[in-house]
């Protein structure tokens, strides 16, 4: 399937907690090999979003395909905001990483060969013997987004994983990211709620409405990649972001 | 500046011997001055005396190692019952939910109440002092596995089913060790409350050895000094089963509180 066509498709998904109606007739598309963030207001159900792809948590109505099929049969990628909860303590970073294999029953040797692959080919130099908790914050996060990329996933969701590092890890980080993107190619769904960030990362961003959620708008940040420090100050960047802060202000106001 | 460090390392050393030497040194004094009958209480001398002679050549060694023998079978039988079952009610909290109050109530049961029962099935042999104490130390442990699988970090369970993961799975590789730092937890708990009833078990029912036997005798026969050295002996043990614990802990619970 070529780059861009629809990768996951989202069609008359409904989804309410309590009387709380998060979603109401909600259709999108993430288009395979890009990279979408998506920007809303607090408690809109961004993350309620990616879960629901993920199959996390349950739909009320509705189809979610990923390449047409469930995401039952799909190799995908998940990383938590929350690394230090999210990595197994008592595994070495090493072992944490190739635990998504063992679960494949994949033979001990051919684990250990895809890990220093994909270590050689992200240029990690962290010491993976080291258990998690012996690691610096953003370290353990790149350890998790590695435990999710090990598989080689189809699609790979990110629920605001820079949120509990300090900036500089931060900027650090955003760019391993975007290496790993252009690298892997896989299509990535990143939650966040730094604007700055979303943009910088993204092909497009998905900029929702307060509940029930709706699409306020689908913004092409067209920035050619590698970005850097210098995309931050381009005035084309700065538009688009100038952009998607005034429709996010909109959608916050509400109708 | 090496030095001053390697003083303070030294100082922070000796800190926890104050406390044994002022203790000692006050249990001398009061023997010295006679305050109390040195009959009721003999010098440390004396005690570290009949110690040596009854862990050398006397009954005392013989007792120790019974009621270590004894301590350790009631909490072998204790962990294989309370262990599994503990995972099993922890892991559906409606069926721990379902049970919660009878768990609750037999452990804030003094497991010395049951001494009697347990003597009516079992009889006064080594039977009833080692599972009155696999009794007490079980309920303790299990509640403790309970917790623990319950309170297991939802996110690492997220996490373990977004990778793929199994029901079974999730259990025994994640769910599992979550509960290891409140079982130790348990198994701390358990032991010393194991030792406990074995002690008291062997100065009332029926016995011809251990700890609380030779206690027990010893104030019959007026033999202060081996009585002194004998609860220092059941001390002792009670010590260094916590601080084995403890150690074991450390090594296979390493990421415990980091
Ligand atoms: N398990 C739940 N039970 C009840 N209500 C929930 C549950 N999960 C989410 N909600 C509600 O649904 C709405 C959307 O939640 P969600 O976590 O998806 O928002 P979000 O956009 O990710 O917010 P944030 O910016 O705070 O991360 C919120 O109002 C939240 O209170
Ligand atoms: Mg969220």
């Amino acid at each position: 399937m070529p780059d861009g066509a629809a990768h996951v498709t989202i069609r008359g998904l409904a989804k309410r907690f309590q009387d709380a109606v998060v979603y109401e007739g909600f259709d999108f598309d993430i288009p395979r090999g890009r990279f979408v963030s998506v920007f809303g207001p607090n408690g809109c159900g961004k993350s309620t979003l990616i879960n629901m792809i993920a199959g996390l948590v349950p739909t009320d109505r509705g189809e979610i395909l990923l390449g047409g099929k469930s995401v039952k049969d799909t190799n995908f990628g998940y990383v938590f905001q929350n690394y230090r909860d999210a990595l197994f303590p008592w595994l070495r970073a090493f072992d944490n990483i190739e635990y998504p294999l063992k679960l494949r029953h994949i033979p001990q040797a051919q684990r250990r060969a895809r890990v220093e692959r994909l270590v050689a080919r992200l240029g990690v130099t962290i010491d993976l013997r080291r258990y998690p908790y012996e690691l610096s914050g953003g370290q353990q996060q790149l350890v998790s987004i590695m435990r999710a990329l090990v598989v080689e996933p189809e699609v790979l969701f990110l629920d605001e994983p820079f949120s509990a590092l300090d900036y500089e890890m931060t900027l650090f980080m955003r760019d391993q990211l975007q290496r790993l993107f252009l690298e892997t190619a896989t299509t990535m769904v990143l939650v966040s709620h730094d604007l700055e960030e979303a943009v910088y990362l993204a092909d497009h961003v998905l900029l929702l409405s307060r509940r029930p959620a709706r699409i306020a708008d689908y913004v092409d940040v067209p920035q050619p990649r590698p970005r850097s420090a210098a995309t931050l100050s381009d005035p084309e960047f700065v538009r688009v972001k100038g952009h998607c802060l005034e429709v996010f202000q909109r959608a916050v106001r509400g109708p | 500046m090496r030095r001053v460090f390697a003083r303070d390392a030294l100082a922070q050393a000796l800190l926890p011997c104050i406390g044994v030497v002022l203790l000692l040194a006050l249990w001398y004094l009061a023997s010295y001055v006679r305050v109390v009958d040195p009959v009721l209480l003999p010098s440390p001398v004396a005690m570290m005396t009949a110690l040596w002679r009854g862990m050398t050549a006397g009954s005392l060694a013989h007792d120790f190692l019974r009621t270590v023998e004894r301590t350790t079978v009631a909490m072998l039988v204790a962990a294989v019952i309370a262990v599994p079952l503990g995972i099993l009610l922890g892991s559906s909290e409606r069926l721990y939910r379902s049970v919660e109050f009878v768990i609750d109530f037999f452990r804030s049961t003094p497991a010395s109440a049951v001494f009697p029962l347990f003597l009516v099935i079992f009889g006064v042999g080594d039977k009833t002092k080692i599972y009155v104490a696999s009794f007490g130390a079980s309920l303790v442990i299990l509640f403790n596995v309970a917790y623990g699988v319950m309170n297991a970090r939802k996110t690492r369970l997220l996490a373990a089913k977004v990778m793929g993961a199994s029901r079974l799975r999730v259990l025994t590789d994640v769910m599992l060790m979550e509960s290891l730092p409140q079982t130790f937890v348990g198994l701390r708990n358990g032991v010393s409350l194991a030792l406990v009833i074995v002690v008291v078990a062997e100065m009332f029912i029926g016995s011809v050895d251990g700890l609380g036997h030779a206690v027990f005798d010893a104030q019959q026969m007026f033999e202060m000094p081996d009585m002194y050295a004998s609860i220092f002996a059941a001390g002792a043990l009670g010590y260094g089963l916590n601080l084995l614990f403890l150690l074991v802990e450390k090594r296979v619970v390493h990421w415990s509180g980091k």
